[in-house]
């Protein structure tokens, strides 16, 4: 018992680090453009797409590095070229823009790297077992995976509390207008954000890609839980992405390592409903519902908490 | 308030429309009417039918999403939900009433399913219309994939991935029609079509769709008007559930099968292309959409192995260049046409219509060409796109393609400036005539 608490947290903080790589990106980028990215979850794909083909040319520390560079290069001039013409005409435009847009680079990846998973593979100078925790293996490329997202998620904090730049981010936060009347360039930070925040997304792509399937549904699963990220924590709020990151990475990994239904809590009830159409909620595990927890929280937060977690603002 | 209202003169009510204005409107609705009848005269294939069918449920579907986003400014990305559960409702209808041998006839089957769409619109929709905007559509996404996981997990409900089926023949007959025949199919699906657009709207002119509008530009006033725009966007919304219910189950006895499909994010992405791509300012936008994609997505697949692409590439095309849609270009041309200076603005279509068409082209040469060599390396370099047969592996190919692309972007940008400038001129000029534009 201790030994799946134990690593299920691991796993899941992993998990709930690389969601928040994407989740912060996506927050920065709403917060000053006021437009949800819903091609976020792409450009992690690209990102892993990206460090795939790259990895198999130079290797994986080059992709490391050239893919997210890659990716937020084709972020930027999405921005520069995309958004920016499209924004006069609203935020509905920009979100379809997106929406479009993530349609179309599904459709581009599978064009180019096929339907079926590709064969990214962990490194060999980390494809080790780091630790034995109890009986369990837990694998170095996993412990390299948080800590590259650790050193990021300290490296944004720093950028944005201690730097120039970090103080507009932030400003930008709050009071995206009043950033831009006083003078900076805002259509240049608005690239640069936007750049930054999808070569996150791809960093997360490049480091999950080995670990988890590189796929071309790959956005096409994460991409709602990563709106769900959002919307929990708070639109707009970066605190409120991190713990809601956290938080949906822990209860998703949590219930897949659970095994309890309803049939086994109160099995010998045996009420006579369960043989009826409702047996399949009687029977369903709660491993099985993991995927749909992030969306049950999702209904929940909505019910009890609308603005989400630590949100404030009304869109 | 109502005396308010009674010191007010009479004069203030719009006059009733003229007799020939009347005629004009009620024979638009009698026209559509005796089209659809005449329809499958003209075209009896089956094929057609199949394809007739098809848009007419599209149709529905579209018009009632864009209750939603053209009336009530509420982008969804999860509308296939109700769709979806409108079609299973129906499904499982379908099999109840053959099973107890009920005197409800087939046509009556679409009711059940807009009473579904209505109930889970009704359950799912409060929560999800207390936020607008970017909120509201990521809810309504993460309702979306709520409801299609769900869907897998119920299996004895939705029947798994295979789904559930039923035989649309086994119901009470009326009038020795089996409802066997797609001809059958066609003639229940237009009159479901005639009746829901008809009330859709009907429903634009009430009160509540003027309210939808008010909520879509300015909420705030709305709230000081005495309205709670919460409310009004769910009323929207669970009428938004019912009609898109209306079309899952005509969809559902179309094909006799309902499996996860209905409810997933693939059915919600083609509604929003095809309401969006048709325009969402106009009544009639989501209708053109909906012909439009439908023939787009039944003509395009027969064409080229990529048609998703193109899809993905002419939905961006729109959202970028032509926000209206193709109701809101051809719209735009009224003030024109009524002041006469519509020539002049043709000539500078025409110059600018020939290099756009060489980017097209160059854009789709490169696509079809990078197709070939990576999604079928192995095959015959000789392949054809769009029935022009080409040799892929021809050197030449690339840089045709790369000349066109580029020479056609390039020389568009420059024509484009100037349809702009000839257009400011005829707008002008129109309104020189004294056309409100």
């Amino acid at each position: 018992m201790l030994e799946l608490i134990v690593i299920s947290t691991l796993n899941g903080v992993l998990y709930g680090m690389l969601l928040f790589l994407m989740a912060s990106g996506l927050t920065v980028i709403f917060s000053m453009l006021g437009v949800l990215n819903f091609a976020h979850a792409s450009f992690y794909m690209l990102g892993a797409f990206f460090g795939f083909q790259i990895s198999r040319w130079f290797g994986f520390w080059p992709a490391l590095i050239l893919a997210p560079l890659l990716a937020g290069a084709l972020g930027a001039a999405v921005e520069r070229y995309g958004l920016r013409h499209v924004h006069k005409n609203g935020h509905v435009a920009e979100l379809l823009f997106t929406f479009g847009l993530a349609f179309a680079i599904e459709e581009i990846v599978q064009i180019i790297w096929g339907k079926s998973p590709v064969d990214f593979r962990v490194p060999p100078l980390l494809d080790f077992p780091a630790f034995t925790l109890f009986s369990t293996n837990y694998p170095a490329f996993k412990i390299f995976m948080l800590v590259v997202s650790i050193v990021i998620f300290i490296g944004l904090l720093v950028v944005l509390k201690r730097t120039r730049i970090g103080l507009i981010v932030q400003a930008a936060l709050t009071h995206p207008h009043m950033v831009g009347h006083l003078g900076h360039n805002v259509g240049r930070i608005f690239m640069l954000v936007f750049g930054v925040g999808t070569a996150l997304a791809a960093v997360a792509g490049v480091i999950a890609g080995p670990a988890l399937v590189t796929q071309s549904n790959m956005a096409g699963l994460l991409g709602p839980i990563l709106f769900v990220v959002v919307v929990v924590g708070g639109l707009g709020s970066l605190p409120g992405a991190f713990i809601a990151s956290l938080l949906i990475g822990l209860v998703q990994t949590f219930a897949v390592s659970m095994n309890g239904s309803l049939a086994g809590a109160f099995g010998p009830l045996s009420p006579d409903y369960a043989a009826t159409w409702l047996s399949d909620i009687w029977n369903v595990t709660v491993a099985q519902i993991a995927p749909i927890m992030p969306y049950l929280l999702l209904v929940l937060i909505l019910i009890f908490r609308p603005m989400g977690l630590l949100g404030t603002r009304d869109t | 308030m109502s005396d308010a209202t009674a010191k007010i003169p009479a004069t203030i009510a719009p006059p009733r429309p003229a007799a020939s204005d009347r005629l004009k409107f009620y024979g638009i609705w009698i026209g559509a009417a005796l089209a659809l009848l005449v329809l499958p005269k003209l075209f009896s294939s089956g094929g057609s039918l199949t394809t007739f069918s098809l848009i007419g449920i599209s149709i529905i579907f579209s018009l009632s999403y864009n209750i939603l986003l053209g009336q009530t400014g509420m982008l969804s990305f999860g509308h296939a939900v109700y769709y979806g559960l409108g079609g299973f409702l129906a499904i499982h209808a379908i099999n109840i009433i053959a099973k107890n041998k009920f005197a409800i006839p087939l046509p009556l089957v679409p009711l059940v399913g807009g009473a579904a769409g209505l109930v889970f619109a009704m359950l799912l929709g409060w929560v999800s219309t207390r936020r607008s905007g970017t909120a509201f559509a990521m809810i309504s996404l993460g309702v979306a994939e709520l409801v299609a996981s769900s869907a897998l997990i119920l299996r004895t409900f939705f029947g798994g991935e295979a789904g559930v089926s039923a035989n649309r023949t086994k119901v009470l007959r009326l009038f020795d029609w089996s409802f066997g025949p797609q001809i059958q199919i066609y003639y229940l699906v237009a009159a479901w079509t005639l009746i829901a657009v008809i009330a859709m709207y009907a429903l634009t002119r009430t009160p509540l769709g003027r309210m939808c509008n008010a909520v879509r530009d300015n909420p705030e006033r709305v709230q000081f008007v005495g309205y709670d725009p919460h409310i009004i966007r769910y009323i929207a919304f669970c009428f938004s559930g019912l009609f898109a219910g209306i079309a899952g189950a005509l969809a559902a006895i179309n094909f006799e099968i309902a499996n996860s499909a209905y409810l997933g994010a693939v059915q919600s992405g083609t509604v929003l292309f095809a309401t969006y791509i048709g325009g969402v300012g106009f009544f009639i936008g989501p209708i053109v959409g909906a012909i439009f994609v439908t023939l787009l997505s039944l003509g395009l697949s027969d064409l080229t192995q990529v048609w998703q692409l193109y899809f993905g590439l002419i939905f961006i095309a729109v959202v970028m260049f032509a926000p209206g849609g193709i109701t809101g270009l051809l719209m735009m041309h009224r003030p024109l046409l009524k002041g006469g200076t519509l020539s002049r603005v043709l000539p500078s279509y025409l110059v600018a219509f020939v290099p756009t068409l060489a980017m097209i082209t160059g854009l789709m040469l490169a696509i079809e060409t990078t197709v070939h060599f990576t999604v079928n390396p192995g095959e015959d370099s000789h392949i054809k796109a769009f029935g022009i047969p080409f040799d892929a592996a021809n050197p030449a190919i690339w840089a045709v393609a790369a000349v066109l692309l580029i020479g056609g972007f390039l020389i568009a940008r420059k024509t484009w400036a100037r349809v702009a400038g000839s257009w400011d001129d005829a707008l002008t000029a129109a309104r020189e005539k004294g056309v409100a534009a």
